[in-house]
């Protein structure tokens, strides 16, 4: 027999798909992780803090402490992902060497370098990384992310955001592929996207990974509109854990990601669940207190 | 002509299709009992077998698939689990197999890893994508071994049932969902 390869695209890229449909979690210690497995969560992602505390708390974000990682390791079946400031070389090789399943290159966390993004095919752990159009999708993907989510306004509970990226994305790629073979490159030169990234989008008709929703994202109806935009499907941070009834929040945003087209029972898995988080309007945020511009 | 369902709760849901349909197969995504009506064969895709237990508790599909005796049915990654007698620390889904399963057996994403692989009945080796792979524990006897990695059991075959370990869904490789088919054309001559 031939020798095993790992970390090679189809392995990476095939680890999302087998996200697709399902809801990915944020949570902060062990106790959190198994209440988001048992409602169904396909993953969670393992934090210090959810973004909507990271917001309040202010100064710098880091790569959570590596007890809080193993913690949740140890308590699910699930994979877990964990998040690493956009360019910190060092925190991406330590999650890796933890044997985190995904590594989160994320704008939620204080960036480590404002120019250069990590070079994600050098590792064996995928990455997923955060993008607001076409343009910023396909730098990542060219870079080797092999996942990618909207950006949206992480911790707002504010579903503005993400459903502009999510459109900005799907319309461009729409574009794309009505061009001719021709025009391809002066796209490429206006998205600042990879010419081949481009090229591969316009023969599969759609990105070569897979591009989920995230960032505001608060309640059942929030995710069948990002699956219904064409997410498939979703990061839900400080929606869970700062609700009310977080078990029931889980499972009902679980259950309408699921049957998102299915609007009765959605109706019908939306009654009685308790407050939502709170949510920010994006509007009174200042400039430097918006996530999403984070990256390049 | 067969129609195949592909078990559409989560995971690679459109990848089964577009392989059963370049096959020449009608493919109709299960979400519902309905669903379950018309079809000739069921495919359980790869994807989180817990987050998918959870629906079929949920949408009390479990146990009218456990209590279908004549449907073929393929399991790839997670929809293998499923198709489990037993697995190992977990509780056992549909019962259609006489094998025990261990989850994640391979480790985790880090260890995840491509091979081409011979498998028993098909004649090139099979392009093989492991995800956070399962592996089969122990078999009956009466179950027939397909495939193995390193002597640890990857693919088996029992009367109408057919799992992996592996996603072809992730790969052009369309031989066993080609084989898949096969059985489903036999299984229908048997109880036409």
């Amino acid at each position: 027999m031939e020798k095993r390869q790992v970390g090679t695209d189809k392995v990476k890229r095939g680890m999302a798909e087998m996200q697709k449909g399902g809801v990915i979690m944020d949570v902060i210690n062990a106790e959190q992780a198994k209440i988001a497995e048992a409602a169904g969560a396909v993953a969670v992602m393992a934090l210090e803090r959810v973004p909507s505390d990271i917001r309040k708390m202010g100064g710098v974000a880091r790569m959570a402490d590596p007890t809080i990682i193993e913690d949740v390791m140890g308590a699910v079946s699930v994979p877990v992902m964990a998040k690493c400031r956009i360019g910190h070389i060092a925190e991406a090789r330590v999650l890796e060497s933890m044997g985190v399943d995904f590594i989160d290159e994320s704008e939620v966390l204080t960036p480590a370098d404002e120019e250069f993004h990590l070079y994600k095919r050098d590792y064996t752990a995928p990455f997923v990384c955060g993008a607001r159009d076409l343009g910023e999708a396909s730098r990542r993907i060219g870079e080797g992310a092999a996942m990618i989510r909207t950006k949206g306004e992480p911790g707002t509970g504010n579903i503005v955001e993400a459903v502009r990226h999510m459109r900005t994305v799907q319309a461009q790629v729409k574009r794309l592929l009505s061009m001719s073979v021709d025009e391809v490159m002066t796209e490429a030169r206006d998205l600042g996207a990879p010419f081949e990234v481009l090229m591969q989008i316009r023969e599969a008709g759609r990105l070569p990974v897979v591009n989920f929703a995230a960032g505001g994202i608060a309640t059942p109806a929030d995710a069948a509109l990002m699956m219904h935009l064409g997410a498939d499907g979703v990061f839900v941070g400080s929606g869970i854990f700062k609700a009310e009834n977080p078990e029931k929040f889980a499972r009902a945003i679980v259950e309408a990601t699921t049957y998102h087209d299915d609007y009765e029972r959605i109706a019908h898995l939306s009654k009685g669940l308790g407050e939502a988080m709170k949510g920010l309007d994006v509007r009174t945020l200042k400039d430097e207190e918006l996530m999403a511009p984070r990256g390049w | 002509m067969v129609t195949i369902g592909v078990l559409g709760m989560q995971g690679a849901i459109r990848e089964h299709v577009r392989m059963l349909e370049a096959l020449g197969a009608q493919t109709v995504v299960v979400r519902s009992l309905e669903d379950l009506k018309a079809i000739d064969g069921l495919v359980l895709p790869g994807g989180e077998s817990t987050a998918m237990r959870r629906l079929l508790d949920r949408y009390e599909l479990l146990e009218p698939l456990r209590d279908m005796e004549t449907l073929p049915m393929f399991g790839t990654c997670a929809g293998m689990i499923l198709l489990a007698n037993e697995v190992e620390g977990y509780d056992a889904h549909l019962k259609k197999i006489p094998m025990t399963v261990k989850r994640n057996a391979f480790g985790r994403q880090v260890d995840s890893f491509e091979v081409d692989l011979p498998v028993k009945g098909i004649e090139e080796p099979v392009e093989a994508v492991f995800i956070r792979a399962p592996q089969v524990a122990r078999v009956e006897p009466e179950v027939d071994v397909l495939a193995e990695v390193e002597e640890a059991i990857v693919a088996v075959r029992y009367n109408q049932y057919l799992a992996c370990s592996f996603h072809p869904e992730l790969t052009e490789d369309l031989s066993l969902h080609r084989y898949f088919i096969e059985m489903v054309k036999e299984n229908q001559k048997q109880y036409a």
